[in-house]
């Protein structure tokens, strides 16, 4: 199977779809000439030209609402908000508009938008570069939310979110990028809806999403080391969610630790703790623990920068203290 | 690159250029709008009518004219008070009316209500009720017509206080940056909401604000739709041919408040009473067609009668199931 990097499975999904299918295009800041803030988008316009690569303004609005209008006529553009923390500009056209004209209309309308960002903490960018917002959109009906933490993942669930008729929202890494991978030779659409079981164990489930997937494999691995047995599961999406496999899970482990690099409070992780308590209220042997970044803007100073995010410390320390209850 | 900028130009009084028929065509649309609306008002006090509604009476010649200067298969994008719009934009009165009822008869199937009327099939693409939310989706709906060339313009309706949000600096912007055809028709009737000009605006003339951009600007008597019509027909043509966006600057009337119910305790009501002697659209129009009273009254009779069928077809509709809401969330 070819290796490829998490940026390169991105790109490797746009430029497929691009080359079947003349309706989809790109759009966004900087994403021509230079190739995207993070790269994703390198030479892309020398193959696709500046119609379907096109760089846009800084117009985070005009760039989803543009998106929208034109996903509104059965075109399929992906756009291409440079920092997640760049989405509270575009918000109100996610919220009222993309994610409501299928309903507002009675189904006369359909919007399927994927909307490309990227973000993440451990490269000191401050508070504004670097926030992890992707609960945010799992609050709002109508719109899909995808965080895949693999090169091949990302690259199959691109694919079905750009088939998709609805608005994706699809959040990126940027510590992933760099990432190598296996992926297989063809390119496999990944279903919406389908966690992936990362590592098989008994003890406990770690429920992990971006970046913090990784980091819940080495902590599985230092547990193995103690006698814990760290079963880790990437839900991949978070809307839809496929609460089944995660009810499996914690029913065979008895014990949930949910990661994520956003902050604890609100976070994803309380939707995820929601559903297992109710899906496996019996079966649990320790209270969940959820792990995040403290509850702060995030500093710049490295020192407190990687202080206040999770790690795979963290994650481990968090399986430890399920564990002792038993 | 050289510095450009768009001159504003200026629409006399309209030249004879709809035939007399035509225009009586048009006039018997803008009565039946206006009937519409105050059969809507009426419907509403008698508190049939869920929700809260916006009509467009003192507006009436800015959706007929628009509308009569644009081809069919183009398509609008409306505002919280879009009834006019889309009965002009080809939607029968009775899927209008159906939808303030909440009935599945409606032409948004009773999920949008008044400030979310669709028609889809007749080139409605939804009625916004976020000020200023359905521009970029114009630009972006144009730009899909670019990229297929197809030979149909998109059109954003907006009033004067959209043009103080982002999305109209950053959807105009775009527009005429990559030349899509689209046309951004502003509604200057002089209020946004409650709040008059002098006290949201830096500036009086809307123009200059697409003329920012390099759009070409076109200011046009919106009490006259033959001057409306005349304004839109060469914009389509010019934004059909890949010259760029049109901003087309309408001055109109609202001869009413900003929702039914509305006090108007910001307006003197001389003003309002001086306006609605001198600025009716249906009334210059009548005088100038020189409609004698029983022509009047024959017209007035027909859409009367079109506007209490509405209702009927309105009241007799089927109530959604209330599991219904789920329906349509996802595609």
């Amino acid at each position: 199977m070819p290796e490829l990097t998490y940026r390169e499975a991105v790109r490797d999904a746009l430029s497929r779809a691009m080359r079947e299918d003349d309706d989809v295009f790109l759009m966004g800041e900087d994403i021509a000439e230079m190739g995207g803030s993070m790269g994703v988008t390198q030479g892309m316009l020398d193959e696709f030209g500046a119609e379907r690569v096109r760089n846009t303004p800084i117009s985070e609005m005009a760039i989803v609402g543009t998106g929208i209008g034109a996903a509104m006529q059965g075109m399929r553009p992906v756009v291409e908000i440079m920092y997640q923390d760049f989405l509270t500009l575009s918000m109100e056209q996610l919220v009222n508009q993309a994610a409501k004209h299928r309903t507002m209309s009675g189904g006369q309308l359909k919007v399927p938008l994927t909307i490309r960002t990227q973000g993440g903490a451990g490269w000191s960018p401050g508070a504004q570069h670097a926030q992890q917002l992707e609960s945010w959109f799992v609050h709002v009906p109508g719109l899909k939310v995808v965080f895949p933490s693999t090169p091949e993942d990302v690259r199959g669930l691109l694919w079905s979110a750009i088939y998709d008729d609805n608005p994706v929202i699809f959040f990126e890494h940027r510590l992933l990028y760099p990432l190598k991978g296996e992926v297989p030779a063809e390119l496999a659409p990944i279903p919406f809806g389908k966690a992936r079981i990362m590592r098989e164990g008994t003890d406990v489930t770690v429920i992990a999403i971006g970046r913090m997937v990784p980091e819940a494999l080495q902590a599985a691995e230092e547990a193995e080391t103690l006698g814990i047995s760290v079963e880790v599961l990437d839900p991949r999406t978070l809307l839809p969610l496929d609460e089944e496999a995660i009810i499996a899970s914690v029913q065979k482990t008895n014990r949930c630790v949910t990661a994520h690099e956003a902050v604890t409070r609100g976070g994803f992780g309380a939707e995820l703790t929601a559903v297992v308590q109710h899906g496996a209220f019996d079966y649990l042997d320790a209270p969940i623990e959820r792990v995040g970044a403290k509850f702060a803007p995030l500093a710049f100073a490295p020192a407190m920068e990687q202080w206040a995010v999770p790690h795979a410390a963290d994650v481990l320390e968090a399986v430890k203290r399920t564990v002792a209850r038993a | 690159m050289k510095p450009q900028m768009a001159k504003v130009e200026k629409k006399p009084r309209s030249a004879a250029s709809l035939s007399d028929e035509r225009l009586r065509e048009l006039f018997r649309e803008m009565l039946l709008i206006r009937r519409f609306e105050e059969k809507v008002e009426e419907r509403f006090r008698a508190g049939e009518l869920p929700g809260f509604l916006h009509v467009a009476i003192g507006q009436e010649a800015v959706a007929s004219g628009v509308m009569a200067g644009l081809e069919r298969e183009d398509t609008i994008m409306s505002t919280h008070r879009a009834h006019g719009h889309t009965l002009a934009k080809g939607t029968h009165p009775n899927a209008v009316m159906a939808e303030l009822y909440g009935k599945t008869e409606g032409c948004s199937g009773g999920y949008g209500g008044s400030m979310h009327l669709y028609d889809v099939a007749n080139g409605m693409l939804g009625a916004n009720a976020v000020v200023g939310g359905g521009l970029p989706q114009v630009t972006g709906t144009a730009l899909a017509y670019q990229f297929r060339k197809e030979p149909k313009v998109a059109v954003a309706f907006f009033g004067d206080g959209a043009t103080n949000t982002g999305t109209f600096h950053e959807s105009l912007n775009l527009a005429q940056l990559w030349k899509v055809p689209a046309l951004f028709v502003l509604e200057m009737n002089g209020w946004a909401e409650s709040t008059p000009m002098s006290q949201h605006l830096p500036i009086s003339d809307l123009s200059q604000r697409a003329v920012a951009f390099g759009m070409r600007s076109v200011e046009v008597d919106g009490q006259d739709v033959e001057a409306v019509f005349v304004a839109t027909k060469e914009a389509r043509e010019h934004a059909a041919a890949g010259k760029g966006p049109v901003f087309l600057n309408v001055r109109t009337y609202r001869l009413v408040g900003h929702y039914i119910g509305d006090p108007q305790v910001y307006r003197e009501k001389e003003e309002l009473n001086e306006l609605r002697e001198t600025k009716d659209p249906i009334e210059l129009l009548r005088a100038r067609l020189e409609l004698s009273d029983d022509e009047f009254e024959q017209l007035d009779t027909e859409v009367t009668a079109i506007v209490e069928e509405s209702v009927t077809f309105a009241k007799a509709g089927t109530d959604p199931k209330p599991e219904d809401a789920l329906k349509w969330v996802y595609a």
